[in-house]
């Protein structure tokens, strides 16, 4: 009782104190010389104070707001000894143009210091699309690797020990198709699929709500996910089986809250899906991970991250009824803000690229990825990507920040944020469950809409030069002097053609029309689609060929246009 | 002074629509009438909406590197259906060496990275005003 009462002393005697600074201090130096005009806001449009003291986060309670490291609710992170017991893995995401081409570049990058891979696919092959197909069309090897089949797929981690690394892939719809890819390469290297590791991202919600590589309706997209679930649960168990992505989300033009709050609650809707599919919690959800944007604004992100471990532990614990605490723990890969990058004046990329890396770092990532510095013109040249990780190196070994657990722990505007953040995406939660969850307020457009939003008031904030983006909308270079940057011309798209081409003249015709009849008859009943699926890799059958037997059972689902 | 009819595009594969529903506010608070097609679309599927909505002006909206094969094909299209008149611009991103090769089919609005609402506003209302007034 005299520790709670020293408290409200200690409080109150804090508030007059910030108001003798107002008066004595703060006023004169006012009338002295005026503030800059402003607004003072983060890169969503939060107004920030300009000094935050101990009554600024009068409810922070230590015990139950933070707690130290490795205990619940993990604010301050999941691991006893951060980033002194392990480094972030340092995962570059990588690929274009043919499979041969993405496994140079993939040593390459290991080569450089690289821990984890991270595989991005080309359009057609996000979209469930062979290279040969008509909307295919300009499009093979541009934006990521065209994988068409199991050849491609073992092309790629061609010497690369799959039972030594890590890898990531960045795929949705398809994602059970490549899956079952990988784990024949897998298998075709010798390796047993109880000691693969890795990592699928598998997040459709966020498809619908902000990237919109989508392919079947949504209750079949999350059937997909389950039996994904399920079949890694028993036979892949160090695989991760999804990572919720805020991403998209917040590329797509959410604020920082927006970004918490949608990445969660789709978070909690895979979950309840788990679990409506008969899955015990505890079973699956170890599996399951996360991946944040790391955006301009360094404080609101960093806080950000910490309100992620905190809301997701009193989720997974409360809502849920998770015991294992491998279930309370998130664990997440961030990404700097591509779009945050500009084409202008490319090389001041580099520095926003490190302050957004630090960021996540200090927000205690377990993965991070950092652009390059011609991501606004192109995928990136093997010399900007080395820059890219050497970033991350001179953070890890260079900054110091590293070596303390949470450092900023403890700062009055970190811990004012963290609570702010957390209590707008409970806020958020509410509003979503009372539409009955994530897929009905996807049905409506809620967060499509809240999204294009936030991105108009964004865009007009930087044409108001409420924003300044240095080199855009100030500090403009008349005469800008180019940068090389990476072209890929349709050479990818003959190879890959002739590929696909030359494994439905070789393979066993036969069987792959009796393993893609299985998928169907399958996926209108209630068996689990993976088997099913690595049945058909296994016979050679393409991405294209796997997914339209889907598209045949379940139809594809359009967006309704709006502005 | 008719309001400029705008049809905004996404072809391709490509499903970042961020820039497109920007874009497509922007033309729409400064008083043009604008139909966003949505995504996935093939050039047959944008030129016949242009014909059906009577466009001035159909902006594409391409990320992907697919533009030289989209753009050539929208410009035949046009052309085939006798839409000459039709301006077309294009957002996104398009390496400068692709840039001649646009203009030389047609497009001369190419709007890359960091350009202003206002700037292409602008542009359509000038080129949308000068088609009028031939």
């Amino acid at each position: 009782m005299k520790a709670r009462t020293d408290d409200i002393v200690a409080r109150s005697a804090s508030s007059k104190a910030r108001e003798r600074w107002e008066r004595e201090t703060l006023e004169p130096a006012l009338s002295q010389s005026p503030e800059r005009p402003g607004p003072f806001t983060t890169v969503s449009g939060r107004a920030v104070e300009r000094l935050y003291g101990p009554e600024d986060v009068a409810e922070f309670d230590y015990a139950r707001d933070a707690a130290d490291p490795g205990e619940f609710p993990y604010t301050r992170g999941i691991h006893a000894t951060g980033y002194r017991g392990k480094l972030w893995t340092m995962r570059q995401f990588a690929g274009y143009g043919t499979p041969e081409e993405t496994n140079r570049r993939y040593r390459q990058l290991l080569a450089a210091g690289g821990t984890g891979l991270s595989v991005a696919f080309d359009l057609p092959t996000l979209m469930g699309r062979d290279p040969d197909h008509d909307l295919s069309l300009g499009e093979v090897g541009k934006c990521g690797v065209s994988i068409a089949s199991i050849a491609d797929m073992e092309a790629l981690f061609a010497g690369i020990p799959l039972g030594e690394v890590t890898t990531s892939m960045t795929i949705n719809s398809p994602a059970p198709m490549l899956l079952a890819m990988y784990l024949v390469a897998a298998e075709r290297q010798g390796v047993s699929w109880q000691a693969l590791a890795g990592t699928i991202q598998n997040d459709i919600l966020k498809e619908f709500i902000a990237q919109k590589e989508f392919i079947y309706p949504p209750r079949p997209s999350m059937r997909l996910i389950t039996d994904i679930f399920a079949f890694c649960m028993d036979q892949v168990p160090r695989w991760n089986t999804i990572s919720v992505s805020g991403y998209h989300i917040r590329e797509a033009g959410a604020t920082a809250a927006q970004e918490l709050a949608f990445t969660l609650r789709d978070g909690i809707e895979y979950v309840q899906a788990g679990v409506d599919a008969g899955l015990a919690v505890d079973g699956f959800v170890p599996r399951v991970s996360f991946f944040f944007n790391a955006h301009n604004d360094f404080f609101e992100e960093l806080a950000k991250y910490r309100a992620a471990r905190k809301i997701w532990a009193h989720v997974m614990r409360d809502r849920f009824g998770a015991r294992d605490e491998r279930s309370w723990k998130l664990r997440f890969h961030a990404q700097t803000a591509g779009v945050s990058l500009t084409a202008q004046q490319p090389y001041n990329n580099v520095v926003r690229t490190a302050l957004q890396a630090l960021a996540a770092v200090l927000g205690g990532t377990n993965s991070l990825h950092t652009n390059s510095l011609d991501e606004a013109l192109a995928l990136p040249t093997a010399e900007a990507a080395t820059l890219a990780l050497r970033t991350q190196q001179i953070i890890a070994h260079e900054s110091g920040v590293a070596s303390v657990v949470d450092p900023l722990g403890g700062s009055h505007f970190v811990e004012r944020l963290t609570l702010d953040l957390e209590r707008e995406a409970y806020e958020y939660f509410d509003r979503i469950d009372a539409m009955g969850g994530m897929i009905p307020a996807i049905e409506r457009g809620y967060p499509q809409r809240e999204i294009a939003e936030s991105a108009y008031r964004y865009q007009q904030a930087v044409e108001r030069r409420e924003k300044i983006i240095v080199g855009v909308n100030g500090y403009v270079d008349e005469s800008p002097a180019p940068v090389p940057t990476l072209y890929i011309d349709e050479q990818t798209a003959e190879r890959q053609v002739a590929g696909v081409g030359e494994q439905r003249r070789t393979r066993d015709n036969g069987t792959v029309r009796r393993t893609l009849d299985a998928l169907r008859r399958g996926a209108e009943g209630q068996a689990n689609t993976m088997p099913l699926l690595i049945d058909a890799a296994r016979a050679s059958a393409t991405v294209g060929e796997m997914c339209d037997a889907l598209r045949d059972v379940w139809g594809e689902w359009t967006e309704t246009p709006e502005i | 002074m008719p309001r400029p009819r705008v049809i905004i595009a996404k072809p391709g594969l490509d499903g970042h629509d961020r820039g497109a529903k920007v874009i497509a506010r922007a033309l729409r608070d400064a008083g043009m009438e604008v139909i966003y097609t949505g995504l996935r679309q093939t050039p047959e599927q944008i030129v016949t909406a242009a014909l059906q909505e009577d466009a001035d002006v159909i902006g594409l909206s391409i990320l992907s590197g697919a533009h030289n094969h989209i753009c050539p094909r929208v410009m035949d299209l046009l052309h085939e259906h006798g839409l000459d008149d039709v301006i077309v611009v294009v957002g996104g991103i398009i390496p400068d060496v692709d840039i001649p090769k646009l203009k030389a089919i047609g497009i001369d609005g190419i709007f890359l990275p960091g350009t202003p609402m206002q700037q292409i506003v602008d542009y359509i209302k000038t080129h949308v005003q000068t088609g009028q007034e031939t």
